[in-house]
């Protein structure tokens, strides 16, 4: 006869009402473990999304996204020409605040009054608001380019044309300007985002290199009346290179390494430059809100597993003076602080599954995570629950005899 | 006849040094098979504790406890040992019932069997026989909550049976009751006592019941002050 069973059943709402209680603090404490998920997820889509074996950047730096890399766009012939390399490209990486500049079918960017008359269309973007994207510059037909496209097409040849993250909300068609000139979303990509959580646009590399110069003319201006001239236009980032499934990336990186000035990272490295430089803070705050959540969580669990004790105390005493031995006792106090546990997390799971695409960033939580969460809330119940333990060993059965 | 329940030189008191107060001083009583006794006695006299030292949860601090003709309190007691005893030989009857408010009169019943080892289903079955016996059969499956003061009670005793316990221990088992309930309770018990040979002792202040002692003991500041013999009925 399972004592705790019977008990919730008989005050099946009462403790129906605390896991649901319950179920939004793990909830959250979930949602930062998927989160942090997320994050991860995000900061590796992007050295991910360009499937590059070997990334050469200036020397002395670990690549464009932990600092500056700036190295001369003819770098990449010279990448092309190494033994073991199959194709290279030069990229570009700008963070851009880009304005919805007109939905499908506009022929340029919209006057004011346009903007005003298409203000507030529903699910998307207004036009006119502004969208910050983290813009990638590559060659056509060269490693550097989309992953994918789900909608509309890649871009072809013509320059103004873009492709774009499905998460920045313009649908294909539409027009975007980014310092004054308007591209056109010809194509729509999915899951493509930078480390920041900023969707992902392509444009060709020469109109991000034209890009980086509009968005710095005060830079050009200083450096042509400072007699250095005008700033030079044709560099890159980094080339990213393909290599032979039969070339080992460390022989073709420590050839780039032998060069003056440039450096190389492996995919990897790469991988690791991300969630070291750039996850490594999201993960210590996650890190702490999760801690103090399961903590806050593991004292509610206590206090409830606690007062359901007290309110048994005469049915304990009972059961004691009847002869029932601690081992019932325990087990009616543990069963049901992991019913209490058990029964929340179920619940915070679905909760969680059913919000998550309503997240500002992305949510992942693979069946690891869950069953994760789900080992962490089993100890913290068990522990929690040993406070009611204690309570309940300590029940004097003499309390069950008198009025 | 061998008593059931032994009590010889039995002292009990509490706390230390000027605080120190003599609960019990130099009991001997003893109850045999089959025999109901009563104690009564004003609030302090030493009822409970005496009630306490008989179902094996406070240790006498001199004297000698035997039930069915074991030596309690001996040194070779541990307190696991002391539950099965009670849970084996001893039979409790409480002033509120005391009944598991997440259970049904049958399982309420049923749990004292299962906790003793015996299956669930054939505990179930028992229990229902024993409803039966004392006339709530019918209130089987009712939750604690749904019953009468005197159904509660009568499922208490059915609990306190459930093991054929050789000692019963009721503590002011009509206190809640009124009268004629009260006096079907005494009969209840009475009946059981002969029937089982079981020794049956029982606090009261309730004089309406008096006479359905085999024995009334008295006691004050924690000794026998008297016994009487009654009629029983």
């Amino acid at each position: 006869m399972n004592l705790a069973l019977r008990d919730i059943r008989h005050n099946l709402g009462r403790f129906l009402l605390t896991c649901v209680g319950l179920s939004l603090l793990l909830g959250v404490a979930l949602a930062m473990v998927g989160i942090y998920g997320g994050v991860v997820d995000e900061a590796l889509s992007l050295a991910r999304g360009l499937k590059a074996d070997l990334w050469v950047v200036e020397g002395g730096t670990r690549g464009p996204f932990a600092e500056a890399s700036r190295i001369p766009g003819d770098a990449r012939e010279a990448v092309a020409r190494l033994p073991g390399v199959t194709a290279a490209g030069s990229v570009t990486f700008q963070i851009v605040e880009a304005r919805h500049a007109g939905g499908p079918g506009s022929a340029a960017a919209p006057d004011e009054d346009t903007v005003r008359e298409y203000a507030g269309e529903a699910g998307r973007p207004r036009i006119g608001s502004v969208l910050r994207m983290q813009v990638i510059g590559y060659e056509l037909d060269r490693p550097g380019g989309p992953p994918g496209i789900l909608a509309g097409r890649g871009i072809a040849h013509g320059r103004l044309e873009m492709v774009v993250d499905r998460g920045a909300g313009v649908p294909v068609g539409a027009m975007v300007d980014m310092a004054g000139v308007g591209f056109r979303v010809v194509g729509l990509t999915t899951r493509a985002v930078s480390a920041s959580g900023d969707p992902l646009a392509w444009i060709t590399l020469r109109d991000s290199q034209d890009l980086q110069f509009r968005l710095r003319p005060p830079a050009a201006r200083r450096a042509l009346q400072g007699g250095g001239g005008a700033l030079p236009r044709d560099t890159v980032n980094a080339v990213v290179a393909h290599l032979s499934p039969h070339a080992a990336v460390e022989t073709v990186a420590a050839e780039v390494r032998r060069w003056k000035h440039f450096a190389a990272l492996t995919a990897q490295e790469q991988e690791t430059v991300l969630t070291s430089s750039l996850v490594d803070r999201a993960r210590k705050q996650l890190g702490m809100f999760t801690t103090v959540l399961l903590l806050v969580s593991a004292v509610i669990v206590a206090l409830i597993v606690y007062t359901l004790t007290m309110d048994k105390v005469r049915d304990i005493a009972t059961l004691k003076l009847i002869g029932a031995p601690d081992t019932t006792i325990v087990a009616l106090v543990m069963q049901q602080a992991l019913l209490l546990g058990g029964v929340s997390f179920a619940g915070a799971t679905v909760l969680l599954f059913a919000v998550k695409d309503n997240f500002p960033r992305r949510v992942l939580l693979g069946p690891e995570e869950i069953a994760g969460f789900g080992l962490v809330v089993f100890v913290i119940s068990l522990l929690a629950s040993l406070l009611g333990v204690r309570y309940a060993l300590r029940i004097d059965p003499a309390q069950a005899l008198g009025g | 006849m061998n008593p059931l329940v032994e009590l010889a030189g039995i002292t009990k008191g509490f706390g230390t040094g000027e605080a120190r107060v003599q609960a019990l001083s130099d009991i001997t009583l003893n109850v045999a098979a089959g025999e109901v006794v009563g104690l009564r006695g004003p609030s302090g006299s030493g009822k409970s504790t005496l009630l306490n030292l008989v179902a094996c949860i406070l240790e006498p601090d001199t004297g000698v406890l035997r039930l069915t003709g074991e030596t309690v309190w001996d040194g070779a007691w541990s307190r696991a040992d002391l539950r099965a005893l009670r849970r084996e030989k001893i039979g409790f009857i409480f002033q509120f019932h005391n009944l598991l408010p997440f259970l049904d009169a049958t399982d309420n019943v049923a749990l004292a069997m299962t906790l003793n080892g015996m299956s669930l289903s054939d505990a179930r079955t028992k229990a229902r026989a024993l409803l039966d016996y004392l006339q709530v059969g019918r209130r089987a499956v009712a939750m604690p909550s749904m019953l009468s003061g005197g159904e509660a009670q009568r499922v208490a005793i059915a609990r306190a049976l459930a093991n054929r316990p050789r000692i019963i221990l009721a503590d002011e088992p009509t206190a809640a009751l009124d009268s004629e309930r009260a006096q079907v309770v005494m009969d209840l018990l009475r009946q059981v006592a002969r029937e089982q040979e079981a020794a049956v002792i029982v606090v009261t202040h309730d004089d309406k019941i008096f006479s359905r002692f085999d024995r009334l003991v008295s006691l004050r500041d924690g000794r026998i002050e008297g016994e009487r013999v009654e009629s029983g009925v």
